[in-house]
């Protein structure tokens, strides 16, 4: 029997991953790359889904796995057209110059 | 060491590399190219967990699908740089780091108090017929449902992002 990675190993991985994307939402203030750290976040929760799924044989965690791909596909083409359409109107990305609600 | 472990070992730390490049390059287009490094990364942990399916969904769907829409649209707006606007940048920056570490203890402790079974068995529950297998059965009606989502994301990306039209 190999050894192999403890599942906590797997854990703290995904936990660094969904730092860095909430600290890349936070920082960052271009709208494209916070849509990307977002999708870092997604991608972090995945892995946990994956890793809790794998270590314990259970294929309901890659099922959600699945339907959370989907959904981030979903937002992906939202999130984009809704930039494009604040582009078109406001003619920038960067989320501090969007302060129409702002008072 | 087995082979498992020195692979966790370099796609983990390929990953935290390329996610640290994509959160603080200045160039959007070299932030992309680096999640979709990222998600390479990730496609080689869940091959590692025997996940064979979700690794190639992981691949075609993040790396292929969406991160191609998300530099179709850099390239399209043709943004420039972030360097110009860089006033209130560093209080900023502080908090948001002070609240990473926060959340990273955070989700350490609670981590490593769990206790799981920590042995990856032998299994095909990652495998193309065991995933189709539960997803037309037990999971028939969400599958139905998502399709429905996409329908409503296609139709309404659509609208958003058309031009008006006198």
């Amino acid at each position: 029997m190999q050894e192999s990675v403890p599942l906590n190993y797997y854990l703290i991985l995904s936990a660094i991953f969904f730092v860095m994307g909430a600290v890349g939402v936070l920082t960052r203030r271009n709208a494209i790359i916070i849509f990307m750290s977002i999708e870092m976040m997604l991608n972090a929760v995945n892995l946990t889904f994956v890793s809790f799924s794998s270590y314990n044989s259970d294929p309901a965690g890659q099922m959600f796995v699945f339907f959370v791909m989907a959904v981030a596909a979903a937002e992906a083409a939202i999130g984009l057209a809704i930039v494009l359409a604040l582009y078109r109107n406001q003619q920038t990305v960067y989320v501090d110059k969007v302060n129409l609600m702002k008072w | 060491m087995s082979l498992e472990i020195i692979l966790f070992i370099v796609l983990g730390v390929m990953g935290i590399a390329s996610g640290f490049v994509t959160i603080t390059s200045k160039n959007p287009v070299v932030s992309a190219m680096a999640l979709v490094f990222h998600f390479f990364m990730l496609a080689g942990l869940y091959l590692n967990m025997h996940a064979q399916f979700m690794a190639v969904l992981q691949v075609l769907v993040y790396a292929g699908a969406i991160m191609v829409l998300v530099i179709f649209v850099i390239m399209l707006l043709n943004l420039g740089d972030e360097e110009k606007l860089k006033e209130k940048f560093s209080i900023r920056t502080f908090v948001a780091v002070l609240f990473g570490i926060v959340l990273l203890i955070q989700f350490v402790i609670i981590f490593l108090a769990s206790s799981g079974s920590n042995v990856l068995k032998e299994s095909n529950i990652g495998s193309v017929e065991m995933i189709g297998n539960e997803l037309f059965t037990n999971y028939l009606f969400p599958f139905e449902a998502i399709s429905l989502l996409l329908l409503a994301a296609i139709i309404g990306s659509v609208i958003l992002a058309k031009r008006k039209v006198d």
